[in-house]
């Protein structure tokens, strides 16, 4: 694959299809750079860039150099019904073509009602006016940014009465109809699974495999909910549940080695814990690697 | 001041009736969300209240350190919740939440013994907008020094993009310098008003204390005075402005990138 250039900046063409990656959190960046990290990629949360200069752009920089990024938007709010914020897809497509990330991603959920912006990730429901907006919303990211994104499965807590689809018919029905990719985020799948009472399992063969171009994986917390049973929260402040690995396990198995991040964004442990995640996604890629080798399947995204 | 009643929508606006009680703890749960099959979901619901509040707090308490450090981690929370509530954000970054912090706090009557209290956030707010602020390369002193001394007066000078001037009535960069460290914070002695200019020339941030007269002088340049008139501006509210003093010390802070002539 050949290196990228704009302008007199050389992006390095990495294939991220995989390889394990890592959350690349400012705090990390002397480990990294000093002692090297045994890494595929780094992918940080877009809106964390979205300032005008300083350190944070040092930074990205400075990992750009030497890893492949992964660019991942957590405040879009494809998922509601008022129009995209034009400023803040104008910021995103413009640090896409600042650092040419090998992925760009957002997730299916909102966070903006009127102009107050609710910073976290909130549910809607699957009916044929969301599945209309939601594509609506992809195809004006898509042509901002002049190329796919992948859109990442919720976690979630409640369900909507009103809901017609099935969250993964609803998920194929957005990849069928605007062209995106896929993120599964298996960590997700378990959290709702156990938080709705559904089989992960069963959700997995229900979805879309073939349009997936990156795995998360990420540690959960538990709570109870107001009957007195398990309730998972999805807080990326551990380690990757072993049930959540095993999952991913029979994921990659079906689907072939995919570019796979483990995200960590609270309570942050130091380099070494974190990398440890990442290299043992490696070892269960790299394990299904040979049964794929040959005409295997490739990442949709590169 | 709660956010304003929207009562049921279009069946479409599903977001409108989701969202209103996320920073109301005194509205119920919306109606169209459950559990699993119709299970009751106010805990559930409770987890997004929790993610919002808390994350909003979490921001707050990055951009404020020192303040939280003053009042303390579970007065500094409390105090952070009435302003989410009060105050959410309107911009999806971050980095941009609570510009509205620091007049929240001078008004705070639980903080109305430390009157100080809100300059120390306006200074962590301009330390947070100078770490943010576009690159650029600080004026050079020898581009000053080449100017003729018969032009120097009528010189106008560009601010550097992370630049940023902050007025205390009050010892306001002494307790921000000694809450933004990780020693112990002896007895503050300083009595007085302190002015704050916060550089950030390269990648390093930097908080100085300006001399008298300072903040007067560096404003006016701001504003597109010349030098001049800045140095007059000064010195007419300061008599102990001291012009070459300042102008070493803002060019080693690097508070400008260029000089001109005026009108040119």
């Amino acid at each position: 694959m050949n290196d990228i250039t704009i302008g007199s900046r050389r992006f390095p063409a990495f294939p991220v299809a995989g390889r394990a990656g890592a959350s690349f959190k400012p705090q990390h960046l002397e480990a990294i750079v000093s002692a090297g990290a045994r890494v595929g990629f780094f992918e940080v949360h877009a809106e964390n860039y979205m300032g005008a200069g300083g350190p944070p752009h040092a930074a990205l920089t400075r990992i750009r150099r030497d890893y492949p990024l992964l660019l991942h938007g957590v405040c879009m709010s494809i998922g509601g019904p008022q129009p995209l914020d034009k400023d803040h897809l104008d910021r995103f497509a413009a640090l896409v073509g600042r650092y040419v990330p090998a992925v760009v991603s957002e997730h299916l959920a909102w966070s903006t009602h009127d102009d107050v912006f609710y910073n976290d990730l909130l549910p809607l429901p699957f009916t044929a006016a969301t599945l209309r907006t939601v594509c609506d919303h992809i195809d004006e990211v898509q042509s901002a940014i002049k190329r796919p994104m992948l859109l990442e499965n919720p976690s979630t807590y409640v369900v909507f009465a009103e809901s017609e689809f099935s969250e993964t018919d609803f998920i194929a029905e957005i990849a069928r109809r605007t062209g995106c990719g896929l993120l599964l985020d298996v960590n997700n799948v378990f959290v709702s699974a156990t938080n709705h009472g559904f089989s992960a399992l069963d959700y997995l063969s229900e979805f879309p495999l073939q349009h997936v171009g990156e795995i998360h994986l990420a540690g959960h917390a538990e709570q109870t909910d107001d009957e007195g049973e398990l309730l998972l929260i999805d807080s990326h402040d551990g380690p990757v549940a072993d049930a959540v690995w095993k999952l991913y396990d029979i994921v990659i198995g079906r689907c072939g080695p995919v570019a796979t991040l483990v995200e960590w964004d609270s309570a942050i442990p130091d380099w070494t814990i974190l990398m440890a995640e990442a290299d043992a996604a490696q070892t269960i890629m790299d394990r299904h690697s040979a049964s794929f080798a040959i005409g295997g399947r490739h990442a949709v995204a590169s | 001041m709660p956010l304003p009643h929207r009562p049921e929508g279009p069946r479409n606006d599903f977001t409108g009736r989701f969202c209103a009680p996320l920073l109301d703890p005194e509205r119920p749960t919306p109606r169209d969300v459950t559990g699993p099959r119709s299970k009751a979901a106010d805990k559930r619901y409770d987890v997004y209240r929790n993610n919002v509040t808390v994350s909003l707090i979490d921001t707050l308490g990055e951009t404020y350190p020192a303040v939280q450090r003053i009042v303390g981690r579970t007065f500094f929370r409390d105090m952070a919740r009435i302003f989410v509530r009060a105050e959410p954000p309107r911009s999806p970054l971050l980095f941009e939440y609570g510009r509205g912090f620091s007049a929240f706090i001078d008004d705070f009557e639980h903080t109305a013994s430390m009157p100080w209290l809100g300059d120390v956030a306006r200074i962590e707010r301009a330390w947070l907008d100078a770490y943010h602020a576009a690159d650029a390369p600080p004026l050079a002193p020898e581009t000053l020094a080449n100017v003729p001394a018969e032009s120097l007066s009528t010189m106008v000078f560009t601010p550097h993009p992370a630049m940023r001037v902050v007025r205390s009535a009050y010892p306001a960069v002494t307790i921000f310098a000694a809450n933004r460290q990780s020693g112990p914070v002896g007895k503050i002695l300083e009595r007085g008003g302190e002015d704050a200019l916060v550089t950030r020339p390269h990648l390093e941030l930097f908080v100085r204390k300006l001399p008298p007269g300072g903040a007067v002088f560096l404003v006016a340049l701001c504003g597109g005075r010349t030098l001049g008139e800045a140095a007059a501006e000064a010195l007419d509210r300061e008599p102990r402005f001291d012009l070459g003093a300042n102008i070493a010390a803002m060019l080693e802070a690097g508070a400008f990138t260029a000089v001109e002539a005026a009108n040119c």
